[in-house]
């Protein structure tokens, strides 16, 4: 009993770290529509600028966190400017995979000739430090703070897009952009608006995650698949669907390691193809935010 | 067919000029095959380092001849593409040894060519047992997992130990670690109640602290090789209550490498690895090591075991040119340096006749702050352990 205790607080841990460094590719997959292949990248740049304003110039967490946050944003909303406005569009499909891989082996050189192979922290503060005990489980307090991290951005993310009128004008720009244009929209300003706040979730999600998937160059391309696991099974663009794939990922993932650790991976893409085969379009396609 | 005939001869041509071009200008060349790029990339650095180093030291001559390194990026485990590096430099660089080789795979895929070559290949890292029974031409200066484990499990089963746990990458070396320590643990009276074999790809180690802690092992032994998993699996083992429970770790040094340090952090504190180098060897050899990788690259605190493989490696090279002067006899150079013992940063290294493995001292080691630097503080030497797991496997 205590063991299946565990298993299900460890599941939706890892689960809830899953959804926050992949929900980002959700908003730039799922609503803007662009297979984003550099989103790890643009992960590991929020991370790496995290670790740098920590440790070199003595940032708490906190600030840490919202200067990695903003940088990422700022260094590639040009990016979006240059290169991601060209390919939008269901028809550029390749195009896309082809800029965005491209663009993700440019940054993972760059940082490895900038940084160095080796692998770079961000240091906790004492206050996430440690454990807590939930009854006979004790998990680390950072996973909790994440999980607790995860469901705030989920919840803000589900009225944002839901509630305000950006959400609105977003939804009608991605599903009709000749018709949202003719109304007024300006459908440009709000793809750059929607462009910045899917890397800056990707950046939230690097410096959160790297506690679990630890910062160095190579990291872009590393777990991309994981992202696009969690995606694919969620259901694009639905921050709900994202969610409750990284779930039950993370739980299937977390049993199998535990009950047969041998066969590795296995049950994480046995759950994979099993989903995706039931709901080819994911959990969640098109229901919801 | 023409066109092939054509490219054919034009190869030949270009090969020829080439090799014309190396001859005349009277240099031994060494080919490095070794990740430069990509995930393992650290490989290459250090080992890029400890030549450099060992260069400055010692110069760039051997005798008349200058030895060049030529360098050939590998950037994961891949035999197929290993051979195909070390075939086009011994084809079309003429290199008289080859050196590096980061993983198993790779390092097993040349012995064919350096066999129909006769050529040396010296090993910086690649730690599985078997590799030099594949070629009499293969010398490794670096170290295996049974090396470092069976001093380890006998030091386990010596602290009282009586229920132990393995928990290991599922690949050669892992799997290398999981039977040395399973042998001699046994042996001297323990038991293993279960092994773990983790994918090398995990990235989240609580299933697995949650096994190790529900199988009511005292201890737990881990590999898993230098890299960003270490990290996870390092602070798992700190967050998950295990170290509470009164679980020991112990693990070969993999997980405490130097470059990772400043990152593991306090996780690792007070962490108990077996190991043959630790950036804190009290010696002169190492502190003049230090010094000099100081002096070259701005900092030392990068230097760990791949440097000084590297720097003993090329040491390994010198001495067989040195000792046949430069003629190339793989097998000769080979015999040259069997038995040659020599004073490495790591502390007194020989290599072993039979296996042409290093024999060294073993260190175990504890995590300690010291300045408030994290360093690997020796505690205790078992000297001159051979590989125990030469012609173990067949």
């Amino acid at each position: 009993m205590e063991t299946l205790f565990g298993i299900a607080v460890d599941g939706v841990a890892y689960g809830m770290i899953l959804f926050i460094i992949s929900v980002g590719l959700s908003v730039t997959l799922g609503l803007m529509r662009v297979v984003n292949l550099a989103h790890g990248a643009f992960a590991m740049v929020g991370g790496y600028v995290a670790s740098y304003a920590a440790q070199t110039f003595g940032l708490p967490y906190a600030g840490a966190l919202v200067v990695a946050v903003l940088l990422t944003v700022l260094a590639t909303l040009p990016l979006e400017t240059l290169l991601y406005r060209r390919i939008y569009g269901h028809a550029n499909e390749l195009s896309q995979v082809l800029l965005t891989i491209g663009l993700t082996f440019v940054i993972v050189a760059s940082v490895n000739y900038l940084f160095g192979p080796s692998l770079k922290r961000i240091p906790l503060p004492e206050l996430l430090q440690g454990t807590v005990a939930l009854g006979p489980k004790s998990i680390p307090t950072h996973r909790a703070f994440v999980i607790v991290a995860g469901a705030v951005t989920l919840l803000g993310l589900w009225w944002l897009l839901e509630r305000t009128d950006f959400g609105i004008r977003l939804r009608a720009a991605v599903d009709d952009p000749a018709m949202a244009a003719a109304l007024g929209i300006r459908t440009e300003r709000l793809y750059m608006a929607t462009f910045a706040l899917g890397t800056g979730l990707a950046a939230l999600g690097g410096v959160l995650g790297a506690e679990l998937l630890p910062l160095e160059p190579y990291y872009a391309i590393r777990y991309i698949v994981l992202f696009l696991a969690v995606v694919a099974v969620g259901g694009a663009g639905s921050v709900f669907g994202s969610a409750a794939a990284a779930l039950a990922l993370g739980v299937t993932d977390t049993a199998g390691k535990y009950l047969i650790p041998n066969f590795g991976e296995f049950f994480f893409y046995a759950a994979l193809i099993l989903i995706l085969f039931r709901w080819p379009q994911g959990f969640f396609k098109g229901k919801t935010a | 067919m023409t066109t092939t005939l054509r490219k054919a001869l034009l190869g030949a041509v270009f090969a020829t000029a080439l090799g014309a071009g190396a001859a005349d200008a009277a240099t031994i060349k060494v080919g490095v095959i070794a990740p430069f790029s990509g995930p393992f990339a650290m490989f290459g650095q250090t080992f890029k380092e400890g030549i450099a180093v060992y260069q400055a030291v010692h110069g760039k001559t051997v005798g008349a001849d200058t030895v060049e390194f030529v360098f050939k990026d590998l950037d994961q485990a891949n035999p197929a593409q290993s051979k195909a590096l070390a075939q086009e430099l011994i084809v079309k660089e003429k290199v008289s040894f080859l050196a590096g080789f980061a993983f198993t795979p790779d390092a097993m895929a040349v012995a064919p060519l350096i066999d129909e070559a006769n050529i040396p290949a010296v090993i910086f890292n690649a730690a599985t047992s078997a590799i030099t029974e594949k070629s009499p031409r293969f010398v490794r200066s670096s170290f295996t997992l049974w090396q470092n484990t069976v001093p380890l499990a006998n030091h386990v089963a010596k602290l009282g130990v009586k229920k132990a746990i393995t928990a290991v990458s599922d690949y050669g070396p892992g799997i290398d670690g999981e039977a040395a320590f399973k042998a001699t643990f046994e042996k001297a009276g323990g038991a293993v109640v279960d092994t773990i074999r983790m994918p090398l790809k995990s990235t989240d180690f609580a299933p697995f602290m949650q096994r190790i802690k529900d199988s009511g092992a005292e201890a737990v032994y881990a590999f898993l090789p230098a890299g960003p998993t270490t990290l996870a699996f390092a602070k798992a083992f700190a967050d998950n209550g295990l170290k509470e429970k009164g679980i020991q770790f112990f693990g070969p040094g993999d997980i405490t490498q130097e470059p990772d340090l400043p990152a593991l952090g306090d996780a690792v504190l007070g962490m108990t690895t077996s190991f043959h180098y630790s950036q804190a060897h009290e010696s002169a050899a190492n502190k003049s090591f230090l010094a000099k990788y100081k002096e070259l690259f701005g900092s030392s605190d990068n230097a760990t075991f791949t440097s000084v493989g590297a720097y003993d490696g090329v040491h390994l090279i010198y001495t067989m040119l040195a000792k046949t002067g430069g003629k190339s006899d793989g097998l000769k150079a080979v015999e040259a340096v069997k038995g040659l013992s020599w004073e490495s940063p790591r502390g007194p290294v020989t290599i072993d006749p039979d296996s042409r493995h290093i024999r060294q001292t073993i260190y175990l080691r504890t995590v300690e702050r010291v300045n408030g630097k994290l360093q690997n503080t020796e505690k205790t030497s078992f000297p001159e352990q051979p590989d125990f797991g030469y012609k173990l496997g067949k």
